[in-house]
């Protein structure tokens, strides 16, 4: 006999998203997930938005790793509240470990939290969080080839960084054709070019991010 | 790459349904992934083994219906398969689109006894 079902399979963490998202709002707690592939510049990403947010908003972050502390401990230094989640080995961060983050967080004292996702291309696109906003960083080392080959992340996201572009003289990156790329297949997201080295860019994006938050 | 955390998705909803319907038995599991997910059959199935020892739905057969990505001109409104590396309108050439298949994951139904 078959029984006719069709349920969504990610329903479930769907469920704890939403629900992320209650508490989230209930505290005034605006929600941004960082996702990018390994050494795309998250971290120093974050580093630079705070620097940048510090004075304007109460931050807070929630960091993904597969197994270290290093990236938690980095921007622990700056005086913002930091949890730490360590995946063991899962290539991406669930509704159900930002549930139990954010009980770990003081959430009253936070207006800004901002999450990195484990360094991946593929399986965070379809995780959502309950986050009010998906970034995506791509940085000029990895190519520009790379919104052919990651279509589902690249299509998920409301805004996307290219970092590391102080790097441009010395690598093969045609800037307008990726742009040109992600304005086809995504045509509400917000580009921003940055460098985390050089704080190029930075304020931009800084800005934009205030503008979505109030 | 996050086969395990997908089928284990799979698994509780199967589990659910099959014993609401008071089935003795999951013989067949029928899926709908789309081709944008990068989910891998094989390994599903493999997880699903492992899953699935000692509960009814034990030796269950995964069944993936594949769904290629499917895009709509935002110019023309055709809709069109995407291939890799040409994502261009094959009716006017234009380059807008929106993506609208191929990032499906759900259980289609389930065969029971
Ligand atoms: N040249 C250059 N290097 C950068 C830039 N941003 C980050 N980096 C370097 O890139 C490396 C990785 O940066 P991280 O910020 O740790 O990257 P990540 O994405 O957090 O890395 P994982 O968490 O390990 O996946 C470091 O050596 C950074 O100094 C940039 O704008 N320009
Ligand atoms: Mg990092
Ligand atoms: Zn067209």
């Amino acid at each position: 006999m078959e029984i006719k079902i069709l349920k969504d399979i990610l329903g479930a963490n769907e469920q704890i998203a939403a629900k992320n998202r209650e508490l989230l709002e209930k505290n005034k707690v605006f929600c941004v997930n960082i996702m990018a592939s390994p050494g795309a510049g998250k971290t120093s990403f974050v580093l630079q938005t705070i620097k940048a947010l510090k004075g304007k908003f109460k931050i807070g972050v929630i960091e993904g790793d597969i197994s270290s502390s290093i990236d938690a401990e980095t921007v622990a230094k700056e005086g913002v509240p930091v949890v730490q989640i360590n995946t063991g080995g899962e290539c991406h961060l669930e509704a159900i470990q930002i549930q139990n983050a954010l009980n770990n967080l003081p959430l009253a004292d936070i207006d800004l939290l901002l999450i990195e996702n484990v360094g991946n291309l593929v399986c965070p696109a379809e995780f959502n969080l309950g986050e009010h906003l998906k970034v995506l960083i791509a940085s000029v080392p990895e190519g520009d080839d790379k919104p052919f080959k990651y279509p589902l992340m690249f299509t998920t996201v409301d805004a996307l960084v290219l970092n590391k572009t102080d790097l441009l003289p010395y690598v093969k990156f045609n800037v307008d054709n990726f742009v040109k790329t992600i304005k086809n297949i995504n045509a509400r997201a917000e580009i921003f070019k940055v460098s985390c080295t050089t704080g190029d860019g930075v304020s931009e994006w800084a800005k934009w991010l205030k503008s979505r938050i109030k | 790459m996050h086969e395990l955390a997908i089928t284990q998705s799979m698994f509780d909803i199967v589990l659910k349904q099959a014993e609401q319907a008071q089935a003795k038995k999951v013989i067949g599991i029928n899926l709908v992934i789309g081709e944008m997910t990068g989910v891998v059959a094989q390994s599903v199935q493999f997880y699903l083994d492992f899953l699935t020892k000692g509960t009814l739905a034990e030796g269950a057969l995964v069944n993936l219906k594949m769904i290629p990505p499917k895009a709509q001109c935002r110019n023309c409104q055709q809709t069109f398969e995407l291939k890799e590396f040409d994502w261009a309108c094959p009716n006017c050439k234009s380059n807008g689109v929106e993506i609208i298949a191929g990032k499906e994951l759900f259980v289609e139904s389930i065969e029971v006894a």
